[in-house]
């Protein structure tokens, strides 16, 4: 231990800038205390009741600054470099101008009167507060978070509806305004077919494969999963096909739907019925392939695919759509690839409607389907739960996301879930999602691979072949470009399908025996 | 806007959540509004709760109105300095076997140790104990009444302690005639407020009771026109005090003023010269005065039915109290806090007494932390920039009302000081109110060891706000 007493004469430092200096500098590396102030008399008595004795500073004035350190032997040099860079402060003033931010709604419309739509993604305990005051405000509202209790819900919409404003949400992930895409979505040409979708990822899927077929999106329209529920009675899904039907430029309207509540369904169909529009219809799991109305379409497994539907009445000729229709010889080439044990599919998905229509294909064929979002509780299974014969997951439902981020930002689960599965050696196929665009992981494909690698050659061991299907679910438009997440894709030896349900149907004939 | 007119304006979205979001938008060309947000009322749901009742557009509008009448009360006050007497003959409810001290009600067992140490070297001054020893056994013995100086139309510093003979300044609000008191400032370091109690602080205390008060208060009974407080903190912060951690310009004014006065008593030079001395040996002689001018002012906004506004912010070392216009003299307290801040040479945060004084009086009325802008030279007590401290008086204006007119910042163009805390506002942005404070040693007997910034214990907010919307009428 050594201690350095210095006077630096006539050098003045006002006593609070010396406090806060003090607190720096006993702070260094190696520095067991550091004393810095002027020499006053009260100063001269700190210093003495702390044992500094020192001609030097009996001597000094007032106007000197005494500085005394402390520090270990070998420390001792660069302490005193460190304190004299603390006493010789420069004005690092921040350069950077801070962007402007408001801590409450009403200070952000004060000073942003034009603000039209407030998108809201906080804790969903406190959603419905925020919500109410933009609706108040006279601001429409996309609420992300989840979380929002149905009471709350039903009031916003209620009062969105007579203020005119729609509420998308809660728990809408997906939405396109004025060709701007909200939370998560896709880059997509701007046309005249208007979404309003009760599913995020459903919805997203409908825009993408609009575009890729040549169509453009006017709006999309989210209104949340629960928005078609007897409880809320569909409110922002009537409102935003009114919207749709009184918008120029939407010249087709789609609606897309989770199963809904059956009364809630003939509300909303009614409603479609008396658009001037042609309006197609899915709602997912529904048996209804009449809507009673001339300008509704149903839209079935056994119809045209939705965006088809909605391409062609936009006006594009049906004979330049690439349909990429179900490769029969491929279901052939994989199916003699698998061992006879190899009988079930194991779906891991991001997004939650992507996992219900690739289900739906599924258990249209098989009824040993479990999911965590199977209706029927004896096929229902949990996040912690093995997956067992035909498993689809959506692993961005809350059970798997409770303190966790989304699976489309951060895949770490599905990456131990892709080699987990692998080791079932009765499991023929793994299937999974990639979704692309605003709000997305921004490589979701390269962030996989290694784990699809990994799983492939752990079935290699047991002598099996096992075969990973893909959807990537993104345009041309998106960053990154599909092509190149597709190119990653086939690089690894993973097969592509071309739309959610291309995938259920693919993944249920691989694993399809001789008797099927 | 409706759904249909925004399809046909430009998208101007407001991102309260997640910033990726913000990012994509931006991707897009799309400018969002940002925000700072976090969880209103410190996300407790029965604050979230009240608050919602009170956003009821009628309350509100109730409230609104009520507050604008107490901040008019605050703003309209006209404090004025009338002269100095001794507390019990003074203080309103003193008497001989009185202590005030700072902050809400507590007991001598439960108090701070500085606290303790004041309260001791007090009785000790007053007579009452021969020694600190046989002061702690009076103090726990019931025989000394306990009260807080805010219950006395009082604020008292640090430990705030006041007894019998101390002087204290008289001062008036001649616009709604209430008056306050507050005592004399013992400059810094090593005195009783801080906890200090040895020999040298009751021989400054004898001094100040036997020469400063009686020069002071004699100096006053020659100034028939009493001193216009507002005015002269109002040119305090033009010349860069804050009035609370810094008072040098306030000081020199307030010195000045007495001077003529002082000169012209019938004390001897030497006596006189004493108080030049000892007014010259700190920087803080002016500091009780402001304290006890916001005080004044703020006891004008006492009682206004429904008013949400805050009127007292006080602490005693172990809880950090609050009162509210609308809810008369309840407190709502929650635990005092650390004061963070560079301390003296040789003292670490380990040494440091939790907050304590009722001098939060000052940011209770808009100036210390508030006008922390007009202060800039003392910005290093918070290791902060020149921004930082124009960004906390800014920031202010979030939780408050409205703004002084008459005390204004030079370097912000002259806006008034923010003032009017509003318990909703506290609650719904999660901006806390701002003070300026020093630091006493934890330990009894020692004093003052730095000074720092420190911010009120989210709890005596939620409890006000809560019992706001059991007040306030439907």
């Amino acid at each position: 231990m050594t201690r350095h007493i210095e006077i630096r004469k006539n050098t003045y430092l006002d006593s609070v800038s010396l406090m806060s200096m003090s607190t720096k500098a006993n702070a260094v590396e190696g520095v067991t205390q550091a004393l810095l102030g002027m020499a006053t008399p009260m100063n001269k008595e700190v210093l003495a009741n702390v044992g500094v004795d020192d001609p030097s500073v009996d001597e000094a004035r007032p106007s000197d600054l005494m500085i005394v350190i402390d520090a270990a032997d070998d420390a001792l040099e660069a302490a005193i470099a460190a304190v004299d860079g603390i006493l010789a402060r420069k004005d690092k003033k921040a350069a950077d101008a801070r962007e402007v931010r408001y801590r409450t709604l009403d200070g952000a419309f004060q000073e942003a009167p034009d603000a039209n739509l407030v998108i809201i993604s906080v804790n969903g305990a406190f959603a419905a507060r925020e919500a109410r005051k933009a609706l108040n405000a006279g601001k429409n509202v996309m609420i992300f978070s989840d979380n929002v209790s149905v009471e709350d819900e039903l009031a916003l919409k209620n009062l969105a509806h007579e203020k005119g404003l729609i509420v998308m949400g809660p728990d809408c992930g997906t939405a396109i305004i004025n060709g701007t895409g909200l939370a998560f979505a896709n880059a997509v040409r701007r046309g005249s077919i208007g979404i309003v979708g009760a599913s995020g990822t459903g919805s997203q899927e409908v825009s993408v494969r609009i575009h890729d077929f040549g169509g453009g999106v006017s709006q999309l329209i989210g209104t949340g999963g629960r928005d078609l529920s007897t409880e809320i009675g569909g409110i922002s899904m009537i409102d935003g096909i009114r919207a749709l039907d009184a918008d120029p430029e939407t010249s087709v309207i789609v609606i897309i739907s989770k199963p809904p509540a059956e009364d809630v369904a003939t509300k909303v169909l009614e409603v479609a019925g008396q658009a001037s529009k042609p309006v197609f219809v899915t709602f997912l799991g529904s048996d209804r392939t009449e809507s009673g109305f001339d300008n509704v379409t149903m839209v079935t497994a056994g119809t045209k695919p939705l965006a088809i539907a909605a391409v062609v009445a936009s006006g594009i000729d049906e004979s330049t759509l690439d349909k990429h229709p179900l490769n029969i010889p491929l279901i052939e080439e994989v199916r003699a690839k698998l061992a006879p044990e190899q009988k079930y599919v194991r779906g891991l998905f991001c997004g939650g409607t992507l996992c219900d229509e690739s289900m739906f294909a599924a258990l249209a064929k098989y009824d040993n389907v479990y999911s965590n979002i199977q209706k029927d509780p004896a096929y229902r299974i949990g996040a912690m739960d093995e997956s067992r014969e035909h498993t689809f997951l959506d692993m961005g439902d809350d059970d798997f996301t409770n303190g966790r981020p989304h699976p489309m930002i951060d895949p770490s689960l599905r990456l131990q879930r892709i080699v987990e599965e692998a080791k079932d050696p009765s499991v023929g196929v793994i299937a999974m999602d990639f979704v692309l665009g605003f709000g997305a992981h921004d490589d979701p494909v390269g962030v996989t691979i290694p784990a699809i690698t990994e799983a492939k050659s752990i079935a290699a061991e047991r002598g099996h072949h096992l075969e990973i299907l893909g959807y990537v679910l993104g345009t041309d438009l998106d960053t990154p470009a599909i092509g190149e997440q597709i190119a990653q894709l086939e690089a690894a030896g993973v097969t592509i399908a071309s739309s959610s349900t291309n995938l259920g149907l693919l993944a249920r004939e691989f694993v399809a025996k001789g008797d099927n | 806007m409706s759904v249909n007119d925004l399809f046909s304006a430009n998208l101007k979205p407001v991102n309260l959540g997640l910033d990726m979001f913000a990012d994509d938008l931006k991707k897009q060309g799309v400018e969002p509004v940002l925000m700072d947000w976090t969880p209103p009322g410190g996300g407790d749901p029965d604050v979230i709760a009240a608050l919602s009742r009170l956003e009821d557009p009628a309350v509100a509008e109730r409230i609104d109105a009520a507050n604008q009448v107490a901040l008019d009360r605050i703003l309209s006050s006209q404090p004025f300095l009338e002269g100095f007497g001794q507390a019990i003959d003074t203080v309103p409810g003193m008497t001989a076997k009185t202590i005030l001290h700072a902050g809400p009600p507590i007991e001598f067992t439960r108090m701070s140790g500085p606290m303790k140490g004041a309260v001791t070297g007090a009785l000790v001054f007053e007579g009452l104990a021969k020694n600190i020893d046989e002061a702690f056994e009076l103090a726990a013995s019931g025989e000394i009444t306990f009260s807080p100086c805010h219950e006395h139309q009082s604020v008292g510093s640090m430990a705030g302690v006041t007894s019998a003979s101390m002087w204290v300044h008289k001062v008036t609000n001649r616009t709604h005639g209430n008056t306050a008191f507050t005592n004399l400032s013992e400059q810094l370091s090593k005195i009783l407020r801080f906890g200090a109690n040895d020999q040298s602080v009751i021989d400054r205390l004898n001094w100040m009771r036997d020469v400063f008060g009686p020069i002071l208060s004699a100096a006053m009974s020659l100034n028939e026109d009493g001193l216009d407080l507002r005015l002269m903190l109002s040119q305090a912060l033009h010349m860069g005090d804050e009035a609370h951690n810094r008072n040098v310009a306030g000081t020199t004014l307030l010195i000045q003023a007495l001077a003529p006065y002082i000169l012209e008593t019938d004390f001897t030079t030497k006596e006189k010269r004493e108080v030049f001395d000892f007014v010259a040996s700190s920087d803080y002689f002016s500091g009780p005065t402001w304290m006890v001018a916001a005080k004044a002012s703020m006891d004008a906004a006492n009682g206004v039915e429904n008013s949400t506004i805050v009127t007292t912010m006080a602490r005693n070392g172990v809880d950090f109290g609050i009162r509210v216009a609308g809810t008369g003299g309840q407190w709502f307290t929650g635990p005092a806090q650390e004061v963070i801040g560079p301390m003296f040479a040789g003292y670490t945060r380990e040494d440091s007494g939790l907050d304590m004084g009722d001098s939060a009086i000052t940011e209770t009325f808009g100036i210390g932390g508030f006008a922390m802008a007009a202060a800039p030279a003392i910005v290093a007590l918070v290791g902060g920039t020149v921004d930082e401290a124009m960004g906390y008086s800014r920031t202010m204006n979030a939780i408050t009302t409205g703004n002084n007119p008459n005390i204004t910042i030079p370097a912000l163009d002259f806006m008034g000081v923010p003032s009017g805390i509003d318990v909703r506002k506290v609650m719904e942005t999660g901006i806390l109110p701002v003070i300026n404070t020093a630091i006493a040693h934890k330990e009894p007997g020692i004093g003052m060891i730095g000074a720092g910034i420190m911010h009120p214990p989210v709890e005596a907010f939620q409890k006000a706000l809560r019992a706001l919307a059991d007040t306030v009428k439907p």
